[in-house]
């Protein structure tokens, strides 16, 4: 397989601030309305006891500075985005102070359509400030050959 | 709103049908989520690559599922586990509506989980996403 190698290949440490502006955008994008993510006072009476993020908000996690996204090396045309999962411990709140690291944690073969397809599974593990997990956000990326035309 | 304490296995869950998708959202998404991949917010890109115009990111759709999911959830469930597969492309137009079921309910460590399966379509028999929540209340 083409991409053994890169198991166990990780990104450097980054710190990601999560504030409510941004989580209302994210919510407003999607369309969803829940008051779980901009009313306090709402978020307050629930099993949360305050706002928190969407769900599916961690993928909008990845360091400010551009230089330091995560290299692989591979090619992004055959990068196709199979399947994606969240494993929370807790939800994502206003003013946490994210401590986040990708991790490729597997790859494995797959017979498809047309041959044998490699797929890669990478972790971006998030914890809090004190490194108690918050969130794992799992990206299962299908790499396929590339097709000449 | 879903009783969740009354659910039962095999339970059909009431649909939410989303608006129709804009390329106004494609565009707002792509600043709230970081993914500026032109293919979702450039027609002129995307048909350079044999698209016949933009589409829809694809974790925008599993952001309607998770909508979704949060609204079953009311203010009693903390989502757990959260996943989904991705299907055929959602371009800009299409209405796409989510759909659940109750796939097994148990108990763990005092608290009721309940194992719900997913899907956003946008037509029938075209799946955009299919993927599984797990409900801690």
């Amino acid at each position: 397989m083409e991409l053994t190698h890169l198991v166990g290949k990780t990104s450097n440490l980054f710190i990601f601030q999560v504030d409510q502006r941004h989580i209302r955008q994210f919510a407003q994008a999607i369309g969803d309305t829940n008051p779980l993510y901009t009313d306090e006072q709402y978020a307050k009476t629930t099993v949360h006891g305050g706002i928190i993020a969407p769900p599916t908000f961690p993928v909008a996690i990845s360091p400010d500075d551009n230089e330091e996204q995560f290299d692989l090396g591979l090619d992004y045309r055959r990068m196709l985005h199979g399947e994606q999962q969240f494993i929370y411990t807790r939800a994502i709140r206003p003013g946490d102070v994210l401590h986040c690291q990708l991790k490729v944690t597997d790859v494995y073969e797959r017979e498809g359509k047309n041959g044998p397809m490699e797929f890669l599974v990478l972790d971006t593990e998030i914890a809090d400030a004190a490194g108690n997990h918050v969130v794992t956000s799992r990206t299962n990326i299908i790499y396929r050959p590339l097709v000449a035309k | 709103m879903v009783q969740l304490d009354q659910l039962v296995e095999g339970q059909q869950l009431p649909a939410h049908t989303k608006e129709q998708v804009t390329k106004v959202q494609l565009v707002k998404y792509a600043g709230a989520s970081g993914d500026f991949n032109p293919l979702h917010t450039d027609d002129a890109f995307a048909q350079k690559i044999g698209l016949p115009g933009v589409i829809a990111h694809g974790m925008l759709v599993m952001g309607f599922l998770g909508e979704y999911v949060n609204k079953l959830a009311g203010d009693v469930a903390i989502v757990k586990d959260f996943k989904m597969r991705f299907g055929a492309m959602t371009v800009p137009n299409d209405i796409i509506t989510c759909q659940g079921v109750v796939k097994k309910i148990y108990e763990e460590d005092g608290k009721q989980i309940a194992v719900l399966e997913l899907f956003a379509e946008k037509g029938p028999q075209q799946i955009v996403g299919s993927g599984e929540a797990i409900l801690q209340f």
